[in-house]
């Protein structure tokens, strides 16, 4: 008895690694995606590894009259981002960590690392940091609802805010075509879209002062903290890519702890991840950057979607 | 009633019912006629595959009769009547200008709970597999209104206007699967005769106040030009 709850803690901190560790690749993957429907060869799907080596030998350089504040938020951002890694259920459900807790920790997560990430940018004083602070928060106060509508969708279905029960009891249902799964859907990628900084609302590959949004808040960051950051961000995007894959398509996920359904589990997320990186992929190739202005036009249909779906639960599967 | 305890196509019923209500706030954002219309004729299409289904699951080999005409009328003949007009009158590049888009949209999810409320009563007396649906399809003639009162282009009221149909025929066809087929035959061309006489009816007014613009002909044509 011991022994098997020692052994589920391990796993669940194998999980966690395995999703942290995994995240860079994913990026990669979404960059050759983009490459090859662009028509240039790509880069090694190693790439971002490299890049984050190559912050981690730097030398970090800090503005002068920079505060704690400064040199504490990449520490602060990549340890929230590491927890709602923890959170999420990437290859088995039935891990103690999961218990811990649930959907509305995670928003609150992202939440903490944009509050700091915001007050760092501002710390230093340069126009750009204000500017990038101030369009992040707008985004996010107009993305957050989207997303708790979403979740809530679901978990209205399974009775529990709970992500490893709300997988669990999906799985016993089998395949149900539920309307509200797929507006929730919709609108929970719109939002992921969002807020990890992709196009139509932020362009991940350039310095465009005005268009930037998350690139303008960590101008100032460099070396060190510059890596942890942008790994803190690669993590988000793979936890929103997890959340996304095995909410909607739980199927494969490892219920049971032994080895094959655990094998199962690993191959089914790796190849969820897989389609949806071609998926955003076609996604960006296909949409132009939108207007910031226009931001909260598109985040706006978000919210709508997220609500047809609370609405559609509402109104067609129940009573 | 759960949905999880029904069969997939009752379930796919739920999942077409919603699409429809979906292309209906779709139709509220749009602010280009073209797409405008295309959405429509995707409303069209839709409703003809729910109204197959359902007579696919509750046996009723009439409501494949109409959902035969649906998909021809409505989501082929009226759509390409209404594009050709579009051409002839040279609008479609018009862009039409939407005052308060976001607005509009949470207006219409307000008219959804509102018409969830009104069809609670009229839910529960029915027995009806698809039951469930009567409060979408008063939304949608309810979401159809809103379109026409929200724009001033007088292609886009008319679209509103065939939109209400789809929802009345939607409510006939989930709450008592069908109307008797003479009736249904008669709505029909009906709507088809509408769509006509639409159509000249924009000519007249191209040719009387220059404009498709609604707004306009509240001003009196023989006063303005003194």
């Amino acid at each position: 008895m011991e022994l098997s709850l020692f052994a589920n803690w391990f796993l669940a901190g194998l999980q966690t690694l395995l999703l942290i560790a995994l995240a860079p690749l994913l990026l990669g993957w979404i960059r050759a995606c983009k490459a090859m429907l662009h028509n240039h060869s790509p880069a090694s799907l190693w790439q971002p590894y490299r890049d984050l080596r190559k912050f981690f030998r730097k030398e970090v350089v800090v503005a002068d009259g920079a505060s704690w504040l400064f040199r504490a938020t990449p520490y602060i951002v990549l340890g929230t981002m590491i927890l709602s890694a923890g959170v999420v259920p990437l290859v088995a459900t039935d891990l103690p960590t999961a218990a811990i807790a649930d959907v509305i920790v995670l928003t609150s997560f992202f939440a903490l690392a944009r509050f700091f990430s915001a007050l760092a940018a501002m710390d230093t004083g340069t126009a750009f940091g204000g500017m990038g602070a101030s369009r992040e928060m707008m985004l996010s106060a107009l993305a957050e609802p989207a997303m708790l509508m979403a979740v809530f969708t679901l978990s209205m279905t399974a009775n529990t805010t709970n992500l490893s029960s709300t997988i669990e009891y999906l799985l016993q249902h089998g395949l149900v075509l539920r309307p509200s799964f797929i507006f929730a859907a919709l609108g929970l990628m719109m939002v992921a879209i969002a807020e990890t900084g992709r196009i139509p609302i932020d362009n991940p590959s350039t310095h465009l002062e005005l268009t930037m949004v998350h690139e303008a808040m960590i101008l100032e960051y460099s070396g060190r903290h510059l890596g942890l950051i942008e790994w803190a961000h690669q993590i988000k995007l793979m936890v929103y890519g997890v959340l996304i894959a095995n909410l909607f398509i739980p199927w494969g996920i490892a219920t049971t702890l032994t080895p094959e359904a655990l094998g199962i589990g690993v191959l089914a997320i790796i190849g969820k991840l897989m389609i949806l990186g071609v998926v955003l992929a076609i996604y960006e190739t296909t949409l132009a950057k939108l207007r910031l202005f226009r931001a909260p036009d598109y985040l706006s249909f978000a919210f709508l979607l997220s609500l047809l779906g609370m609405l559609s639960h509402v109104i067609l599967e129940v009573g | 009633m759960n949905i999880a305890n029904l069969s997939h196509y009752e379930q796919a019923i739920f999942v077409l019912s919603a699409l429809v209500l979906y292309t209906s706030f779709s139709m509220l954002a749009q602010s280009r006629l073209f797409n405008l219309i295309n959405i429509f004729a995707w409303q069209g299409t839709l409703l003809g595959i729910t109204a197959a289904l359902v007579a696919f699951i509750s046996n009723q080999p009439h409501l494949y009769i109409s959902a035969l005409l649906t998909l021809v009328l409505k989501a082929w003949l009226i759509p390409w009547m209404l594009r050709k007009q579009v051409m002839r009158l040279k609008l479609q590049r018009e862009i039409e200008t939407l005052a308060t888009p976001t607005l509009t949209s949470l207006a219409g999810v307000g008219l959804v709970i509102f018409s969830y409320y009104i069809a609670l009563p009229i839910k529960s007396l029915s027995n009806s597999i698809t039951r469930n649906t009567i409060s979408e399809s008063l939304a949608i003639v309810l979401l159809a209104m809103l379109l026409i009162i929200t724009r001033r282009q007088a292609v886009s009221q008319v679209v509103g206007f065939m939109a209400i149909e789809n929802g009345l025929f939607f409510a006939a066809l989930v709450s008592t699967y069908g109307m008797p087929m003479i009736v249904e035959l008669g709505i029909a061309f009906d709507v088809l005769v509408a769509a006509v006489l639409f159509g000249v009816f924009f000519f007249e007014m191209r040719s009387s106040i220059d404009s498709l613009d609604v707004d306009q002909m509240n001003r009196l044509h023989e006063v303005d030009k003194r």
